[in-house]
């Protein structure tokens, strides 16, 4: 049962949602301009920004972006997943602590993290290495792998894998056959929600990036402090098409409400 | 089914990875933070209070804090004035369009804050289409100043930072029934006495933790802040990045970092103990 809305409601509704898309859209009318600076409002549309794109130092940023999101989705996952079949299924002395160190990362500024890595990479003899920022994400991601892999072990049948091994399935065959079949929607989400993050953070790679490992946030953050021309509103519109594949992804593997809603409970 | 030592083994390949890359870390800079420096001899180690006395003692910095922290108090109070209505409307809607409008409200949250942050810059700029608007209307003559002002570093971080208090306020309202709204007005109570009565209390859980959330991102911005306002308006975790990458006062830069973590930790706990005290019954 639901109680509808009055006429004042929606009325602020609407403007809630048009301040919520007005800056996204502008981004994509821009993208289609054709002068070298912003001409909104216009009625001549064109393609040639997004032409520019693939001759620009944009495409080397995009990539490096893809593989430290894709190395640092993975290795979180990798680590996350004992570490939420230790806290979700054992009893013992300092679980609690425990799983509150590995949500720590969501209490840390993300500002705070990049001084402290851009320190360590510098004492350990990393300054510039890629792998320095590689786990410095896989720090800010882990949290979100974590708490999808523990919701996973805790939402999935227990029976399931008390019928295995009772029929005599070793454990490692029931967590191959039977435990990891059933998180795998867990994990994927994780993993994507992971890999989103990474993608787009921009306080602390900018920290430690350099010329070798300059994510496309990090290019695009220090391009617009220069100017803000269309060239960048086309990158911004290709990177909301892709947030929108993303959001399909992980609506098809683990229910995208679920997704979102796990994320801002801290 | 399980060993004594299985958890801690389980356990360990996470608490390493948090230990190297994030305790380690932190211990460092925080120790960075009491060594010395000059222009001359770069980072001298050593014990000193001279970069503390610096951050606090400085009107400079002063300053810099104190924007940062007034930003964070009227984005989170913004915030909290939209946000919360907004989630208590979506809540009230029908099935397909509460889906569909919590996914417009939160799908942004999946785009980079440069996105958002550059819509902003756009629609803000001299020749903006804010102005642009508002000259049409007649309701100003000249451009009026968006961008490098607190107005406008205000508006675009409640944009980036609105959705994480929509979600915490749905959240804690989804416990709501809608029958006992029902049953407050076939009472008798008006429209205002129902909101003030039964849906405020159960909001409120989400609103306090949600301003938390906000406050806390709003104070530590980088992008946003650093975009809209520009150099002449810089916010803490701003100075902290030109310490760090501009100057090369190293030590300074970790200093500034430090009092801001401080000072947030200070407001956090501070009003958790006030929270605590006086919405004790809200909690149970």
């Amino acid at each position: 049962m639901t109680l509808a809305n009055g006429r004042l409601a929606l009325a602020f509704h609407a403007l809630f949602i048009a301040f919520i898309l007005a800056p996204l859209v502008v981004v994509g009318l821009v993208a289609f301009t054709p002068e070298a600076y912003l001409s909104i409002p216009t009625t001549r549309w064109s393609l040639r920004w997004f032409h520019a794109i693939w001759n620009s130092d944009f495409i080397p940023a995009f990539w490096i972006s893809i593989y430290v999101g894709c190395a640092s989705a993975t290795i979180a996952l990798v680590v996350s997943v004992p570490a939420a079949i230790a806290t979700a299924r054992h009893q013992f002395p300092g679980r609690d602590a425990a799983a509150a160190f590995f949500l720590s990362p969501l209490m840390v500024p993300h500002v705070v993290l990049g001084v402290a890595l851009l320190r360590f990479m510098a004492e350990v003899g990393l300054t510039a290495n890629i792998l320095g920022l590689i786990m410095g994400h896989v720090v800010i991601i882990m949290p979100f792998t974590l708490r999808l892999g523990l919701a996973a072990l805790t939402g999935m049948n227990r029976h399931c894998e008390w019928a295995a091994w009772s029929l005599g399935a070793p454990l490692s065959v029931v967590f191959r056959r039977v435990t990891l079949p059933m998180i795998m929607p867990g994990l994927a989400g994780g993993w994507l929600l992971a890999f989103i993050q990474s993608f787009d953070e921009l306080t602390m790679t900018v920290f430690v990036a350099s010329p070798g490992t300059t994510t496309l946030p990090v290019r695009m953050f220090q391009y617009i402090t220069d100017n803000i021309d269309p060239m960048v509103a086309s990158i911004s519109t290709a990177l909301m098409l892709l947030a929108g594949v993303m959001m399909a992804l992980m609506e098809r593997v683990y229910g995208l409400e679920r997704l979102l809603a796990g994320k801002g409970e801290e | 089914m399980a060993s004594r030592v299985a958890p801690y083994a389980l356990s360990a390949p996470a608490a390493a990875v948090l230990a190297a890359f994030m305790a380690a870390p932190l211990v460092m800079v925080l120790l960075l933070s009491f060594n010395s420096f000059t222009m001359a001899t770069g980072i001298q180690p050593g014990f000193t209070w001279a970069n503390y006395v610096e951050v606090l003692g400085d009107q400079y910095f002063h300053r810099i804090f104190g924007r940062t922290f007034l930003l964070a108090a009227v984005v989170t109070l913004v915030a909290v004035l939209i946000g919360a209505p907004e989630a208590y409307i979506i809540h009230r809607m029908r099935p397909p369009w509460r889906s569909i409008f919590l996914l417009v409200v939160l799908g942004p949250l999946l785009v980079s804050v440069i996105v958002r942050t550059l819509g902003w810059a756009v629609l803000l700029g001299n020749r903006g289409l804010v102005n642009a608007a508002l000259m049409n209307l007649g309701l100003i003559e000249r451009p009026a100043e968006f961008m490098y002002t607190f107005t406008g570093m205000a508006v675009a971080l409640v944009h980036v930072l609105v959705p994480f208090m929509v979600l915490s306020v749905w959240a804690s309202l989804r416990r709501l029934d809608p029958a006992v709204e029902a049953a407050g007005l076939s009472l008798g109570a008006s429209q205002m006495t129902v909101l003030r009565r039964i849906v405020l209390p159960q909001a409120m859980p989400g609103i306090l933790s949600g301003s938390l959330i906000v406050f806390t991102l709003a104070a530590s911005a980088f992008a946003t802040p650093a975009i809209v306002g520009g150099r002449r308006l810089k916010v803490a975790a701003m100075a902290a990045y030109d310490e760090f990458l501009n100057s090369q006062n190293w030590p300074l830069g970790a200093a500034i970092v430090v009092v801001l973590l401080l000072a947030m930790v200070t407001i956090v706990l501070g009003y958790n103990r006030i929270v605590e005290r006086r919405f004790r019954q809200v909690f149970q």
